[in-house]
């Protein structure tokens, strides 16, 4: 007896002392592989995620989405195309050094060297036709024609050690050797689509992580990984499935974390084609002409859609409802516009004013893997503009399938989520004029084109007053929103789940940052 | 018996060829991995610059024409997103799998054959009814379901194992396996088990039947008459006869549970091949799923191969080259 009570007592230490060596480590179920750790090798949210934490930019953004200093402490335009940025003093690499101006032009050359890169980063450093070190602290950015958002553009090039990257091969990330950073955490292990090991970096220059080692477990289905949560092989998790969430609300052991993400579905709705493939009528034969060029139909389809009923249904209450394209609290949400109210018969009216009395036969396409509930998203809308007499067919795809299909414009009415930090850029990508030469509306799948909306957004774009952009911004949403270029939904919700006992600041632009998990 | 070898390289070389061709159209009918992955804010001529840089710009039958060239000197092409060559990324997967295929193939072999002497001595007997009973619901129940529930009792319920994922590795003569260790195994068990589970059924069926109907051959009747003891007729006699046709079946369903392992490495975030195929589909990265199919048909073959091999030295009936 006296031996086992001594094992049962030697083993609850031994269990005891575990614990406390494991206080502060965090372990991390993520939802999406991590491709690369070079950071400027592809511009994915899982890879971007994941250097954060080992390397740091010029600017950074908060969790709310609104810019903040990072490696630079000041940035002004001293000339309209020319930004001048003041680098924080002292601040070292992981490997002891300092970081300099030369190392920061080295950073914002790289992106254009690596070509096998499959989506660079080259569409934020394009602008900069000219950088100059002017001082150790002092870096000069040119640009071709003035260029506002420039400080928010360089929030996403991560800044790296020439030193230590300028001979380095895909091997040296691989092994971390490369991973020379300034970041909160050092490189610590890396199992390729398992696992990534995170240390501490005590030499860190702002507030120093509550972590001693932090672990990433790649879970990218939506199983395991919260199996993993429930069991206690991991302390969090990021993107919680959907049919789980009111389950784990209710499980006193974990608490959430939820707030409106920057991802906004909208409907891109063809307007540039006379006879767009998937509109006909009740028949199946074509129409004489495109009826959603016709902004009383484009109207009418909005006040079709019942958003509330959307929001607390179908997405169980993970969404809340939209009239702009960047989420509230992001630059260049206009206030002013309110989501479009249920409005039956109003939408009739409408449809009999512009000579569809009867309605039409469409099909609307959407995703079937990518947002929550993306699929009966599409079907409750389906059903909700037959209410008002348009036969409405629905087609998911896969998000492989799909993207491809939708940006070579095959659709007439195709669900899309946007997530941006600044209204204008999201305006000239979804609804800007279609220029291949200047890279505008490259998410256009509607093909809308409007001048008033482009000379807004290039007037935007061009400001290099905050506060002068951020009128411009909503201004230039207000009309294209007045106008039906889009039909916004809904904000998706972002939710994490964790243990009892940590705490974790929801980000708008749903990243996960191991330093803003803090014990309770 | 070199001949045989000789046909089976030509044969599988033909298969590769055809299976290549199969895979790189599918892949490339799905869609465009450019418009997956490039920055959203990317414009035009970005998007124009990444997809000729990719080889992406050419006709597909280009693609695949230069993709045959790269192969013919054993290059299988650079993974689009992870930036490094397919083979390496496929090879660096294999040991997870081949440890989980062959523990599964392991748990089945031993707990399949010895249940299934039994049940095949013994076929009126109830306990061999009720080991019948259990084959047919390692038969029918998906491995999925089967996974997702030993997790929800072994480790959400009562904690004893892991949820996923794979322990520690060693190197093993260059060859990192997790076999070595403890935590290896409790992170092994739950889905080799579940993987394991269906080959149980089979092989288990498989050998009582074969070992009902050696009961009956004139060879155990004449073995009997001449006074051996029981356990020598069926260890010796019956089990020799019976374990050619188990063999044949292990060596083939080995090739099947490196597929089937797919389902059951997801489930259980097991980091091998298979995770790696699903992965790689879902952002169209091509060059991996090709590379993962072909090496897995050139794994395929090359098991065939040994099967036809070890059946030559079990039955002495079965011999190459004689042309009677």
């Amino acid at each position: 007896m006296p031996l086992l009570r001594r094992t049962l007592i030697a083993l609850s230490l031994a269990f005891v002392s575990t614990l406390s060596a494991h206080a502060a480590d965090l372990r991390i179920g993520l939802a999406a592989d991590v491709s690369s750790l070079d950071p400027h090798f592809v511009n994915i949210a899982p890879n971007i995620a994941l250097s954060s934490h080992l390397f740091e930019a010029l600017t950074s953004v908060d969790p709310n989405g609104k810019l903040q200093p990072g490696l630079a402490v000041s940035w002004k335009a001293i000339d309209p195309t020319t930004w001048e940025f003041k680098l924080r003093r002292g601040v070292k690499f992981h490997d002891g050094n300092e970081l300099t101006a030369d190392d920061v032009v080295f950073s914002l050359d790289r992106p254009a060297t690596l070509t096998n890169s499959p989506g660079p980063f080259t569409s934020y450093t394009k602008p900069i036709v000219a950088k100059e070190a002017v001082d150790r602290y002092t870096v000069r950015l040119k640009t071709a024609s003035p260029y506002g958002p420039l400080p928010l553009d360089l929030n996403s090039i991560f800044i790296v050690s020439k030193k230590a990257v300028q001979n380095a091969t895909a091997d040296d990330f691989n092994t971390g050797k490369a991973i020379v950073g300034t970041g909160p955490f050092k490189f610590g292990g890396f199992k390729r689509g398992e696992a990534i090991e995170l240390v501490k970096n005590p030499q860190y220059w702002g507030e120093k992580p509550v972590w001693d080692k932090v672990t990433f477990r790649i879970l990218t289905s939506d199983a395991p990984r919260l199996a993993a949560l429930l069991a206690g092989d991991v302390d969090a998790i990021e993107n919680i499935p959907t049919a789980d969430i009111a389950r784990l609300k209710a499980n006193p052991k974990f608490t959430l974390a939820q707030r409106a993400s920057w991802r906004t579905l909208f409907w891109h709705l063809d307007q540039a084609r006379d006879i767009t493939p998937y509109v006909t009528d009740k028949a199946g034969k074509p129409l004489a002409k495109n009826p959603l060029k016709d902004v009383r139909v484009r109207q009418a389809l909005s006040k079709a859609i019942n958003r509330d009923a959307l929001v607390e249904r179908t997405l169980e209450g993970l969404a809340t409802p939209a009239a702009n394209i960047v989420s509230p609290g992001i630059l260049g949400h206009a206030e002013k516009l309110k989501p479009e109210a249920y409005d039956p018969e109003g939408a009739k009216k409408l449809l009999a004013a512009a000579g569809y009395p009867d309605g039409f036969r469409l099909t609307l396409h959407g995703p079937n893997n990518r947002y929550i509930n993306d699929e009966q998203v599409v079907q409750t809308v389906a059903q909700l503009l037959t209410r008002v007499g348009i036969d409405a067919k629905v087609e998911t795809l896969p998000l492989s399938a799909y993207f491809g299909k939708a940006r070579a414009g095959e659709y007439s009415v195709a669900l899309l989520g946007w997530g941006s930090l600044a209204g204008d850029f999201a305006l000239r990508s979804l609804v800007g004029t279609v220029n291949p030469d200047t890279g505008w509306g490259s998410w256009n799948w509607g093909k809308y084109s409007n001048a008033k909306v482009d000379q807004l957004v290039a007037a935007s774009l061009a400001a290099t007053e905050p506060a002068q952009r951020e009128q411009l911004a909503e201004e230039a949403a207000t009309v294209a929103l007045k106008d039906y270029a889009v039909i916004p939904l809904y904000h998706q919700y972002a939710s994490w789940a964790v243990k009892k006992g940590i705490r974790y600041t929801p980000r708008i632009d749903e990243f996960t940052f191991a330093w803003q998990f803090k014990p309770e | 018996m070199i001949a045989l070898v000789l046909r089976r390289l030509l044969q599988s070389a033909l298969v590769l060829l055809v299976m290549s061709l199969l895979v790189f159209v599918a892949v490339y009918a799905i869609g465009d991995p450019i418009a997956l992955l490039v920055d959203p804010q990317a414009d035009q001529h970005d998007v124009a610059r990444v997809r000729a840089s990719l080889g992406l710009d050419a006709p597909w039958w280009a693609q695949y024409g230069y993709f045959l060239v790269a192969a013919g000197r054993g290059d299988l092409g650079q993974s689009f997103i992870h930036g490094e060559p397919a083979i390496r990324l496929v090879l660096e997967r294999m040991p997870a799998t081949l440890e989980l295929a062959s523990a599964a193939l392991l748990i089945a072999l031993f707990a399949g054959v010895p249940l299934g002497l039994w049940a095949g001595l013994r076929p009126n007997s109830i306990s061999a009814r009720l080991v019948n009973g259990l084959s047919l619901l390692g038969f029918s129940l998906p491995t999925f379901w089967v996974g997702m529930m030993l997790i929800m009792l072994f480790a959400v319920g009562l904690g004893w194992l892991p949820t996923g994922g794979r322990g520690p590795t060693e190197p093993v003569f260059g060859v990192p396996l997790s076999i070595t260790g403890i935590a290896g195994w409790r992170h092994l068990l739950l889905p080799a088990a579940t993987l394991a589970l269906f080959k149980w059924s089979l092989l288990l069926r498989l050998t009582a039947g074969a070992t009902r109907e050696a009961m009956r051959q004139d060879y155990v009747r004449f073995a009997r008459a001449r006074g051996l003891s029981p356990a020598r007729i069926v260890g010796v006699h019956v089990l020799k006869n019976i374990l050619i046709p188990i063999v044949t079946v292990s060596g083939l369903e080995f090739g099947s549970l490196i597929a089937f392992a797919v389902v059951t490495e997801t489930v259980f975030a097991w980091p091998g091949m298979g995770k790696l195929l699903i992965d790689s589909i879902a952002v169209l990265d091509r060059p991996v799923v090709v590379a993962y199919l072909l090496i897995t048909v050139a794994l395929f073959v090359a098991i065939n191969l040994v099967v036809d091999l070890l059946y030559a030295l079990l039955d002495p009936r079965v011999r190459f080259g004689s042309t009677a």
